[in-house]
């Protein structure tokens, strides 16, 4: 199925997806660029320098913004991944009318509805603005993506294998333990790593919840933005990309649904 | 001794009635057949005993319990499904020696009824391998040894040779009945093939829209089928319609169209009863010129059509007095006349007693 | 007909498995909404935020609502020209994806099948990469020193005209918007185009139709829930975006979410804000709803 042959290749569909990959990379690469670029200012390329990635390892602030959002990811994505793929299973297998609406429905509406009730929901219960809040706000939106990706993993699996198992004398948790979780564990690391990836790159939810006095990589890279632009930006979203990318092609390898069912 | 009763079952999806009152009983040690086409029941029939579906209506008793209630996996049945279900992550023996991990067996016994699992099933020294290194016939194998492995009391094959290809399937078929002979387990066998259940079963149980039509040895189920449909799908079979004229001495005279024939009396019937004569197509003779016979019916007909199966010829006879008949005629059979061809004049004829009416 | 899947019947397990989740989604995400929604009728708090919800004074304990957010959210002309403009911003991000957006799931779709998983995930990659470097990178390339502003004002020059600045106006917010959510709107319409069945073109080809009257006849028809699956992703999200006007944007280039951001982070006028929010939930629910509607009529 599917346009398999290579019909006329129209030169002009190859002239606009070439020009959309453009589109999709220059500015990326140009921030890559500029972090090697021995000069302060984002204009003209002077020469090549590691400074900047220097300095950043110096920035006292930089650091504890990275220590926090790594502990942040690092619980959300292990929270969440337990959750997701508790259900990821219970969408599969029951019929249940609530938990899809309210797994799915944080990653359709735009974030920054979340992000303002969430604040008045801790500032309400007196909960104080931290790295606590942020990271039970990030648990909540991450597990609907890690529910999708093992959904789409349970449905792809063949369901006779639950049953031999059972047909052979498994119970029911046995046979989930023995047979169904090894051949999921893939998509369920696919999410792990997705919902790392999500709470590390988040912004508009953490901007909220985060109080004052907490900082987290994305929120030092808005003050840093805002205020004085300094080329350890370029630094630091250089290594961020290299970090995501390595996390999101490991995802891949381990699970292909992530490509169809992430969105 | 009865081993398996399915008393009244019933199961309905909604407004469709999957299984409609089924009644049968399976003896222990034999090859028990369901057949049918698809959407039959059959495979449902098959789910509900082995526990992954519950009747609505009646009870499963296995060996003299019900098994309301009672969930697969203490169900001592094992079922072979139609994709053979092996376990990917798991080497051959690994999948084999499923069911004794589940009932606590010891490590090394394990591992004795296993390798002697693997010789049953010609696959000895396969046991490192993983599912998908196998071809289609080796994963059925181990499908049946896994399924076998720990004795149990029936085993339930869902159309497990459907997969395969027709060279394969045949040697198969072979491997299914030695196999069974040997073990000695029930076997309850579910498929829409006809010839292979006559060939494997003990006894078959042709199912339509969820009911069961007939049960029988396949000679009785082939040779004496009960109605239309029983006659229609086991093998080939010639009906043409036919209404009871006369009854006189055990002898029936049907009409067929303007014709008269003679079939014996089956089923008790009465004049001007309507039906079918079914008649298969070995049973019929073929000539340039037959003599009349009191045994026999004989009619004239012109060829119209004639498929060449290399062991067999089919013709088929358009009658003078109107209807059409296939005749079945091995091309070697001693004392028969060279072949015919389309718009040879031919007399058929066959015995009085081959013929059987059918009510519908 | 197949039997169906082999159904759980002990509800205990089913509780135990659904249960964490549920009660966490409940109350980390349904409460907060309710909340806010409530919070949208109350008054705002002497030093901002919410004030209480009962008050006692003379007259005895009684009930602080009231709908003034509302009342001046409908009459203050400025809130609705925002809506509009914002809602005018994520229309025409989500027209420019699909402009550009269409012709890239196409060629993906048609391409061997060994080459369609590498070509997507170089579509996803950028995705993945910080939301916030991603706008960074643009105030880079739109910056009155980069390459691009440059050329175009020396060209601009030439003619006589004032130099124009490409950061800070709703130009940069909509180049952004349609930068950030181009993923978005490639997936659903590759993942509906790749499941064309081939043959059809064929056929349409056999019978006489050109290439272009066998993209309007069949392929477009039939990839309109793809269409409507990736304007619905990239309108709801872009709809209640803050950090790219915030960004970007300048004064010209306001939405709606960063009036939500400064009355809740500002001004601290949290009803108002929370009503602001309301009706941009209402929107987006209201345009989901719309998408799946149309998606389920061109299916059907």
């Amino acid at each position: 199925m599917g346009l398999e042959r290579m019909r006329r290749r129209s030169l002009l569909l190859w002239a606009v997806a070439l020009l959309a990959y453009l589109f999709l990379y220059a500015p990326l690469a140009v921030v890559v660029i500029y972090s090697f670029n021995d000069s302060r200012l984002n204009a003209e390329w002077v020469g090549f320098t590691f400074s900047w990635y220097r300095k950043l390892f110096r920035n006292e602030e930089m650091l504890l913004a990275a220590q926090n959002s790594l502990v942040i990811a690092l619980v959300t994505s292990a929270v969440s991944t337990l959750l997701g793929t508790m259900a990821g299973f219970a969408m599969h297998h029951y019929r249940t009318r609530l938990l899809p609406i309210l797994v799915l429905a944080p990653i359709a509406i735009p974030e920054i509805l979340m992000g303002v009730s969430l604040l008045i929901f801790f500032v309400l219960l007196n909960f104080t603005l931290g790295l606590v809040s942020v990271t039970l706000s990030h648990i909540s939106f991450c597990v609907g993506f890690v529910a999708i990706v093992v959904r789409a993993r349970l449905a792809g699996m063949d369901e006779s294998l639950t049953e031999a198992a059972r047909d052979l004398g498994a119970t029911p948790f046995r046979a989930f333990r023995l047979v169904t979780l090894p051949l999921i564990t893939p998509g369920v690391i696919a999410g792990a790593l997705m919902a790392f990836t999500l709470s590390i790159d988040d912004f508009v939810i953490t901007f909220f919840t985060a109080g004052v006095g907490s900082n987290t990589l994305p929120l030092q890279i808005y003050t840093m933005v805002k205020t004085a632009v300094t080329p350890e930006v370029n630094a630091v979203s250089t290594l961020l990309m290299l970090l995501t990318l390595t996390l999101i092609m490991l995802a891949t390898r381990l699970s292909p649904f992530l490509l169809r069912e992430s969105r | 001794m009865t081993q398996l009763e399915l008393r009244n079952l019933t199961r309905r999806f909604g407004e469709f009635t999957a299984v409609d009152g089924v009644n049968l009983s399976i003896e222990s040690g034999e090859f028990f057949t369901l057949l049918g086409p698809s959407g039959c029941g059959k495979t449902t029939l098959l789910r509900m005993i082995a526990g992954f579906d519950s009747p609505e209506e009646g009870a499963i008793m296995l060996e003299g319990s019900d098994m309301l209630g009672v969930p697969p996996e203490r169900r001592n049945l094992h079922t072979v499904f139609q994709s053979y279900a092996l376990f990917p992550h798991l080497t051959v023996a690994q999948n084999i020696a499923f069911p004794l991990r589940m009932i606590g067996t010891a490590k090394t016994a394990i591992a004795r009824r296993v390798d002697e699992a693997l010789v049953q099933v010609s696959l000895a020294g396969f046991g490192r391998r993983f599912p998908n290194e196998l071809s289609g016939g080796q994963r059925q194998r181990v499908a049946l040894a896994r399924a076998l492995v720990n004795k149990p009391k029936m085993l339930l094959l869902d159309e497990p040779l459907a997969a395969l290809d027709a060279k394969l399937r045949e040697s198969m078929q072979f491997e299914l009945m030695r196999l069974q002979r040997e073990v000695g387990v029930t076997f309850v066998y579910v498929t829409h093939d006809q010839s292979e259940a006559l060939a494997l079963s003990h006894r078959i149980a042709v199912m339509k829209c969820g009911r069961v039509e007939q049960v029988g040895t396949p000679a009785e189920v082939y040779g004496a089928p009960r109605n239309r449909f029983v006659a229609d799908f086991i093998g080939e079979c010639n009906l043409l319609d036919a209404e009871v004229w006369e009854i006189e001495q055990g002898k029936l005279a049907l009409k067929l169209g303007e014709v008269l024939a003679y079939a014996a009396q089956g089923q008790p019937v009465s004049r001007g009863d309507t039906g079918v004569l079914a008649l298969r197509p070995e049973q019929i003779a073929i000539a340039r010129s037959i003599a009349p016979s009191a045994e026999l019916n004989r009619f004239s007909g012109t060829v119209a059509e004639l498929l060449y199966r290399g062991e067999v010829t089919v013709y088929a006879v358009d009658l003078q007095g109107g209807g059409q008949m296939r005749a079945l005629v091995p091309n070697s059979a001693p004392g028969h006349e060279r072949s015919f061809k389309a718009g040879d004049v031919v007399d058929i004829s066959w015995r009085i007693d081959a013929g059987l009416f059918l009510a519908e | 007909m197949a039997a169906p899947a082999f159904q759980e019947t002990r509800r205990g397990a089913n509780w135990l498995v659904a249960g964490p989740p549920l009660a966490y989604l409940l109350v980390f995400f349904a409460a907060p909404m309710l909340i806010m929604v409530l919070a949208s009728l109350r008054n705002p708090g002497d030093f901002g935020g919410l004030a209480p919800v009962l008050l006692e004074d003379v007259a005895g304990t009684h009930l602080n609502l009231s709908v003034e957010s509302y009342a001046r959210l409908a009459s203050e002309f400025l809130y609705t020209r925002l809506f509009l403009k914002s809602l005018g911003y994520a229309a025409l991000a989500t027209l420019l994806c699909l402009v550009i957006g269409y012709p890239l799931a196409v060629l993906i779709a048609r391409s061997e099948k060994k080459h369609r998983n590498l070509l997507v995930l170089l579509v996803i990659l950028p995705f993945w990469s910080n939301f916030l470097i991603r706008i960074y990178a643009w105030m880079l390339l739109l910056g009155p020193q980069s390459g691009l502003s440059q050329a175009l004002n020396s060209v601009l020059n030439l003619a006589d005209i004032e130099p124009v600045s490409l950061l800070y106006t709703p130009f940069a917010v909509v180049v952004a918007l349609v930068y950030v959510h181009l993923p978005f709107m490639v997936l659903p319409l590759y993942a509906n185009l790749e499941k064309h069945d081939s043959a059809l073109l064929d056929a349409a080809q056999d019978l006489g139709a050109n290439a272009w009257q066998r993209f309007w006849q069949i392929t477009f028809p039939l990839s309109l829930p793809g269409v409507y699956a990736g304007a619905a992703l990239v309108f709801i999200p872009a709809l209640g975006i803050f950090a790219i006007p915030d960004l970007l944007g300048g004064t010209q280039g306001i939405m709606i979410g960063n009036v939500i951001k400064q009355q809740f982070l500002d001004t601290r006028d949290w009803p108002f804000g929370s009503a602001l929010s309301l009706v941009l939930t209402l929107a987006a629910v209201g345009v989901a709803g719309l998408a799946a509607a149309l998606g389920r009529k061109a299916r059907a």
